[in-house]
C-alpha cells in the first residue's frame, strides 16, 4: 500500500499498539502533527515543555507496563528532550521518542533548527536511528519498539527528517524482528539455578535484594511466592519499590543511604544476598568493602554488564527475573530436601536478630506540636488511599520521604526519577501516569524548589482533565541539599534558600486548579480528603517543620552501617 | 594489563563513534584502534588495544556486546592468535648514513617504500615490540615522522 512518511508513521504507532503519546510540535514535524489529526484513536497530549512530555511518556509506560512515546520537532524541541531520555535510560525505561530532523540534503549544513540529536542522545539512549531514506522508516520504527521494549529496556530515539516523513513510501506487512546482533537471555542456565537454590537451601542468614528489574519483569508474583517460601527477609531498592508488598512481614523496607536501619544491617550481616533485578547502585552499597562482607552474592540480571560492575557475584543468573524466579520455585517445589519448615526454622534466630535491630531503630520521627511534619502527611496520604495510589515523586527529601513512608504494596505504582535524579520529574509524570489510569488516585509527592522545574505543566493537567494530585512538602529550601550543608558544610545554607516563592495556591487557582493550603498538623487530613474528593488538578500546599532531616542517612563513601539515625 | 580486543561490527554510519564514545564516557583506554572491513561489505572489524584489570577488561568486552550494532567481541587474550602492526617510517638517509639505515632495514625486514635525496619512508610490520626495536635504533639517525596503525590481530587456525 502506498501512501505518505507521515501517515506510514501513524500506523506503525498503531500497530504497535500505542494509543497516547506526549508531544509537541513545530515546523519539522508539521506533517506528523498533520496526519495525527486525521487519527482520533490515538491521543496526544500536548505538553507544555518537551522535558515534560518524556517525563510523561516515561510514567505512561511504567504504569501500563508498556513503551512510553514522546514526539518532538527538531533543534530546540529535540534538545529539551534529553534530561528525560538520560532520566529514563538511567532507570531502564522503554520509550521510543521521536525527533523531527532538518530535511536529509540539509543535513550538516548548520540548518534552522538543525542539531545533531542522535549525536547528542547516544550515551543516553539504548540506541539511536536517524532515518534517512523513505524505505527505512517503518523498519527502523519497528526495531526502535522492539529495542526499547526487549532485554534491557531502555529508551530509543528516531530522528525522522523531514523529507522522509513528506516521502510516498511501500508500507511493508509486518515480519518478525531479526537482529542478528541482539538477542537477549530470558532463559535461565539450568546448572546456575541448581547452584543457587543449593546456597539458598544451607543459608542461615539470607536477604533478597530486590531493584526494579523485578517491576520491568512483571516478578512481583513470583518472587513474593519464593520469599514465603523460603521465609527470606526482603529489602528494595528506591526502583524495586512495590516488588514486594511493603506492609508484609518480611518486608524491611529500602536498603541503602536513606534506608531503613534494619535493612541496611540485614544486608551487612546476612550470609546470602539474593539480587534480583538490582544493580548495586552507590546510593545502596555505600563504601563497597563493608557492603555485604560475609556474604555469598547470588545475582539474577538480563544485562550481563550489570554483573560483578561494582561487587563480585559468586553466582551469576543472566536471564529475565521472572523466568528465573520460576525457575527457582519449580526447584524448590520438586525437592525432596527442601520443607518450609525446616526453612523456617533455619532462618528463626535470624529473623529474630532483625526483630531485634527493627525495635532498636525503626523508621521514624520526632513529633512536635503545632508544626506538620512531611513524614505525618505521607503516612496520612498512604492512610486515606488505602496505600492503592500511584504516587510519583520530585527528587530530593520529599522523594526520599515518600519512599519511606508511603508502603507500596504493589508494583507499578511508584514513579521516581532514581538514577538521574531530576528535579522536575514527579508531575509530568503524574500527568503520564493519570493518561495510563484514568480511574486511579495518582499522586506527586513534590518539593517547593522541584515542582518549579516544571510547573507549566498545570495547564496539560488541566487541558487533559488529569485530576493530578500535588502535595508540596514545602520547606521553602532545596531541602536535600541543605541537608548536607546542615551536616558536611557547617550548616552554611549557600543558596538553597528559596528567598521569593510563589503562593501556590494562588498559582494553582490561575491554572484554574484547586490551591489548598495546611500549616498545621490538624489540616492535614481535612485538605487531602478534599483533595481526593476534587474532579480538578488539585496543588496542596503542606507548610511542614523546615529544617527536617531524613534519617537514617549513610554519609555518601561510608558504609552502611555508619549510619546516621534519628 | 594489555588486551588486543577484536569487534566485529554491522557497518552502519554513528558505529565508530558509539564504540569509541563507550570508551572516552566510561573512562576505558584505548591505546590504539584499527577498522577495515571484512569479507562481508556490511561488516566491520575494529581491532582496538586496552589496558586494564581483569574487571575492568570484563566490563570492556561486557559493555561492547550491548552496543547493538556488535556482532561479536573476541577478548585475543583468550585465544593462540597472531598480531601485528605496520609502521611508515622517515627517516633521514644523507650521504654519510644511507647505507647503515640500508642495513637496519634488512634487519628487520622493512622495505624502502619512497627514496628522495635526503631521505627514505620506509615500511615495517612486526610485534609492538619489533616495531619499537627499530625506532629505537633509528632515532639518533634522525627519524622526520611515524605513523603507526596500531595492532591489528587474528586467531590461529585450529592445529587438529
Ligand atoms: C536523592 C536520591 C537518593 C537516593 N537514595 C537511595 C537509597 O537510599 N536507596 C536506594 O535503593 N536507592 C536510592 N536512590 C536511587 C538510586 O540512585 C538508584 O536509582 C537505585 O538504587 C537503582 O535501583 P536498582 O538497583 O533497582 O536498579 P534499576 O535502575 O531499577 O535497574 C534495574 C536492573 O535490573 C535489570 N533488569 C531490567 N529488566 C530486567 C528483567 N526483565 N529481568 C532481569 N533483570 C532486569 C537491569 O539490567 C538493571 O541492572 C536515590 C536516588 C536519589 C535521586
Ligand atoms: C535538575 C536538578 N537540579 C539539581 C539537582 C540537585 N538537587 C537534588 S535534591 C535538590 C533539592 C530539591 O529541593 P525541593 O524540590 O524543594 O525538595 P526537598 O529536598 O526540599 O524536599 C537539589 C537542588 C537535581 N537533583 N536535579
Ligand atoms: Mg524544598
Amino acid at each position: 500500500m502506498k501512501m505518505k512518511g507521515a501517515q506510514a508513521f501513524v500506523k506503525c504507532l498503531e500497530e504497535q499498539g500505542v494509543e497516547v503519546i506526549f508531544g509537541f510540535p513545530g515546523g519539522a514535524v508539521i506533517d506528523l502533527y498533520d496526519e495525527l489529526l486525521r487519527t482520533p484513536k490515538l491521543t496526544h497530549v500536548l505538553v507544555r515543555h518537551e522535558q515534560a512530555a518524556v517525563h510523561a511518556a516515561d510514567a505512561y509506560g511504567r504504569v501500563k507496563g508498556e513503551v512510553g512515546v514522546a514526539l518532538v520537532t527538531s533543534g530546540p524541541g529535540a534538545t529539551n528532550t534529553v534530561t528525560g531520555i538520560a532520566s529514563a535510560y538511567c532507570d531502564s525505561i522503554p520509550m521510543v521518542v521521536f525527533t523531527g530532523q532538518v530535511p536529509t540534503m540539509l543535513i550538516g549544513n548548520d540548518a534552522f533548527q538543525e542539531v545533531d540529536i542522535v549525536g547528542i542522545t547516544r550515551p543516553v539512549t539504548k540506541h539511536n536511528y536517524l532515518v534517512k531514506k523513505p524505505e527505512d522508516l517503518v523498519p527502523t520504527i519497528r526495531e526502535a519498539f522492539h529495542l526499547a521494549r526487549s532485554g534491557r529496556p531502555g529508551p530509543v530515539l528516531v530522528d525522522l527528517p523531514k523529507d522522509v516523513i513528506g516521502a510516498m513510501i511501500n508500507f511493508p506487512d509486518p515480519e518478525p524482528i531479526r537482529m542478528r546482533t541482539y538477542k537477549p537471555t530470558y532463559e535461565p542456565h539450568p546448572g546456575q539455578i541448581e547452584k543457587a537454590c543449593k546456597t539458598m537451601l544451607k543459608a542461615k542468614r539470607p536477604v533478597l535484594y530486590v531493584g526494579g528489574g523485578v517491576i520491568n519483569a512483571n516478578a512481583a508474583d513470583s518472587l513474593t511466592e519464593l520469599a514465603k517460601k523460603l521465609d527470606i527477609p526482603v529489602t528494595m531498592t528506591l526502583m524495586g519499590l512495590g516488588g514486594f508488598p511493603g506492609t508484609d512481614p518480611l518486608s524491611i523496607g529500602m536498603l541503602g543511604m536513606h534506608g531503613t536501619y534494619y535493612a541496611n544491617m540485614a544486608v551487612a550481616n546476612c550470609d546470602l544476598l539474593i539480587a534480583v533485578g538490582a544493580r548495586f547502585d552507590d546510593r545502596v552499597t555505600g563504601r563497597i568493602d563493608a557492603f555485604a562482607p560475609h556474604a555469598k552474592i547470588i545475582h539474577i540480571d538480563i544485562d550481563p554488564s550489570s554483573i560483578s560492575k561494582n561487587v563480585r557475584v559468586d553466582i551469576p543468573i543472566v536471564s529475565d527475573c521472572r523466568h528465573a524466579l520460576t525457575a527457582i520455585n519449580v526447584w524448590f517445589d520438586q525437592n525432596k530436601e527442601f520443607s518450609k519448615k525446616a526453612a523456617k526454622e533455619q532462618h528463626k534466630a535470624w529473623h529474630k536478630q532483625i526483630k531485634e535491630w527493627k525495635s532498636k531503630h525503626p523508621l521514624g520521627y520526632v513529633e512536635e506540636s503545632g508544626v506538620i511534619k512531611p513524614q505525618f502527611v505521607v503516612q496520612k496520604l498512604h492512610e486515606l488511599t488505602g496505600g492503592n495510589a500511584i504516587i510519583t515523586t520530585e527528587v530530593g527529601q520529599n522523594q526520599m520521604w515518600a519512599a519511606q513512608f508511603y508502603q507500596f504494596n504493589k508494583p507499578r505504582h511508584f514513579m521516581t526519577s532514581g538514577g538521574l535524579g531530576v528535579m522536575g520529574y514527579g508531575f509530568p509524570a503524574a500527568i503520564g501516569a493519570q493518561m495510563a489510569a484514568p480511574d486511579q488516585i495518582v499522586i506527586d509527592i513534590a518539593g517547593d524548589g522541584s515542582i518549579q522545574m516544571n510547573i507549566q505543566e498545570l495547564a496539560t493537567a488541566r487541558q487533559y482533565k488529569c485530576p493530578v494530585k500535588i502535595a508540596i512538602l514545602n520547606n521553602n529550601y532545596l531541602g536535600m541539599v541543605r541537608q548536607w550543608q546542615e551536616l558536611f558544610y557547617d550548616k552554611k545554607y549557600a543558596h538553597t534558600t528559596l528567598d521569593v516563592a510563589p503562593d501556590f495556591v494562588k498559582l494553582a487557582e490561575a491554572y484554574g486548579a484547586v490551591g489548598l493550603r495546611a500549616t498545621k498538623p490538624s489540616e492535614v487530613e481535612p485538605v487531602i480528603k478534599e483533595a481526593l474528593k476534587a474532579k480538578n488538578t488539585v496543588m496542596m500546599d503542606f507548610v511542614i517543620s523546615r529544617e527536617e532531616g531524613v534519617y537514617p542517612m549513610v554519609p555518601a563513601g561510608k558504609a552502611t552501617t555508619e549510619m546516621l539515625l534519628v | 594489563m594489555k588486551h588486543t580486543i577484536s569487534v566485529l561490527l554491522q557497518n552502519k554510519p554513528g558505529v565508530l563513534s558509539r564504540v569509541t564514545g563507550l570508551f572516552s564516557g566510561r573512562g576505558f583506554n584505548i591505546d590504539s584502534l584499527a577498522v577495515a572491513e571484512t569479507l562481508e561489505k556490511d561488516v566491520s572489524c575494529l581491532t582496538l588495544v586496552t589496558h586494564g584489570d581483569e574487571a575492568i577488561i570484563e566490563q570492556i568486552t561486557k559493555q561492547l556486546h550491548k552496543l547493538i550494532d556488535v556482532i561479536k567481541v573476541t577478548d585475543m587474550a583468550e585465544h593462540d592468535h597472531v598480531e601485528r602492526e605496520m609502521a611508515l617510517i622517515r627517516v633521514k638517509a644523507e650521504a654519510g648514513t644511507r647505507a647503515e639505515v640500508l642495513r637496519v632495514i634488512d634487519i628487520f625486514r622493512g622495505k624502502v617504500v619512497d627514496v628522495s635525496p635526503k631521505s627514505y619512508v620506509v615500511e615495517v610490520t612486526g610485534s609492538k615490540t619489533k616495531l619499537q626495536a627499530i625506532i629505537d635504533i633509528m632515532r639518533p639517525i634522525g627519524i622526520q615522522e611515524i605513523v603507526r596503525t596500531g595492532g591489528i590481530a587474528i586467531t590461529r587456525g585450529k592445529k587438529f
